[in-house]
């Protein structure tokens, strides 16, 4: 087993340099000016960023608050044990009912959960895998079969979200095998 | 849905700040929390930014028909009943690619452009059909290789190795997408339409149309 889990290592220690390596030397012998292309994408970067701030604002003084009443201390005490047996912590609860609804508002969570307890640590990084590995499905819903009209969607909201669901539990038991504190 | 859930949240925490007798710290959260928002967000720039100029790169060569070569077989098993050179096969490559590759932004048209494409081969324009299902399946389960903007907020929240998230993210991707792809298989074969139900037996679609 500690084979695979260093394996999972080097993937998440290759991936992004290996992707680099490879697009940048793709790229100049297909003739891309890579420069140029890279600030053209940059400044789509810079304005994607700009375009998060109300969603942060919104959502994270909304799970500020909730923290800092006391309201999300009750709801852990109320359902500590039953999710404490699984290895699920209670403060992912907002980020695992909020992920299909709404990317951005999850995305805010995210960051809060990381803001507070830290980005490295194991509920930190339980919900970046989270964030990373489902997918706002009722959005996707909308758009495209909004797109073409299609008002009965049969199984696809059902399959959407048992989707999201094994994700989420995946992200726990993952990042739990992972990550958790050797003992 | 989302309107209701924030102000839900909000509500829910004011009134038990309230039985608390907390009251006074709501104040001072609600201008630390937004503070804290604008700060990530704004050192969130340096690696989108960054990130996003290396897909441009990627998108601008045209890497895209490398991953869609490896995606080909997959997507013919995925969907039945569409032909392997339809316009629509090529769109749903087009935009599994660009996913793969974390290219949302560029995904998004081609998706949108595929379901246009299979709804011309729909006999009832108001139901989805099974390939469009399997379609949005696939698109719901999130298979980015890497999640960018999840990697900016680890850097910009202070992470020691902010992309060592990215193995345990692949990973929890894959369990989802097979889950969806294995749930749609399933609905797919009780529920699946008679004229487009596939048989697991022979793999092949009985009596098209």
């Amino acid at each position: 087993m500690d084979s695979l889990y260093s394996a999972i290592n080097v993937i998440s220690v290759w991936v992004v340099p290996g992707l680099i390596l490879l697009s940048l030397i793709y790229a100049h012998f297909r003739g891309v000016k890579v420069f140029d292309t890279f600030v053209e994408g940059a400044k789509e970067g810079f304005e994607m960023s700009v375009r998060l701030i109300p969603f942060l604002v919104g959502m994270m003084v909304a799970i500020g608050l909730f923290r800092g009443s006391g309201a999300m201390e009750l709801i852990s005490n109320l359902i500590e044990p039953v999710l404490g047996f699984c290895g699920i912590p209670a403060d992912i609860l907002p980020l695992a009912f909020m992920r299909p609804v709404s990317g951005s508002s999850a995305l805010a969570i995210t960051t809060e959960i990381m803001n507070i307890h830290g980005p490295d640590s194991l509920i930190g990084r339980m919900a970046a895998t989270m964030q990373g590995s489902t997918d706002t499905t009722l959005y996707v819903l909308t758009v495209y079969f909004g797109a073409v009209g299609i008002k009965k969607v049969r199984y696809a909201l059902a399959v959407g979200l048992i989707a999201d669901l094994a994700g989420i539990l995946a992200a726990v038991l993952i990042c739990n095998l992972v990550f958790a504190p050797k003992i | 849905m989302v309107n209701l859930l924030w102000a839900g949240i909000i509500v829910i925490a004011i009134v038990i700040a309230g039985i608390n007798g907390k009251v006074n710290t709501i104040t001072p959260i609600i201008f630390s929390s937004a503070e804290n928002a604008v700060n990530i967000s704004l050192s969130m720039i340096s690696i989108m930014a960054f990130w996003l100029g290396i897909m441009k790169i990627i998108e601008k060569s045209g890497f895209i028909h490398l991953v869609i070569f490896f995606l080909k077989p997959l997507a013919y098993w995925l969907f039945p009943g569409i032909p392997r050179n339809h316009r629509a096969m090529n769109s749903m490559l087009m935009n599994m690619s660009a996913n793969l590759l974390g290219m949302g932004n560029a995904a998004t048209p081609f998706g949108i452009k595929a379901m246009e494409q299979m709804q011309q081969l729909n006999p009832d324009r108001d139901t989805a059909t099974d390939n469009m299902c399997t379609f949005l399946a696939i698109n719901t389960s999130s298979l980015t290789l890497i999640p960018t903007t999840v990697i900016a907020i680890r850097a910009a929240t202070g992470a020691q190795n902010p992309t060592d998230i990215v193995g345990t993210t692949i990973i929890a991707s894959l369990c989802s997408i097979t889950v969806a792809i294995l749930a749609d298989r399933l609905f797919r074969y009780y529920f699946g339409k008679k004229n487009q139900r596939l048989s697991f037996n022979n793999k092949k679609i009985s009596s098209k149309r």
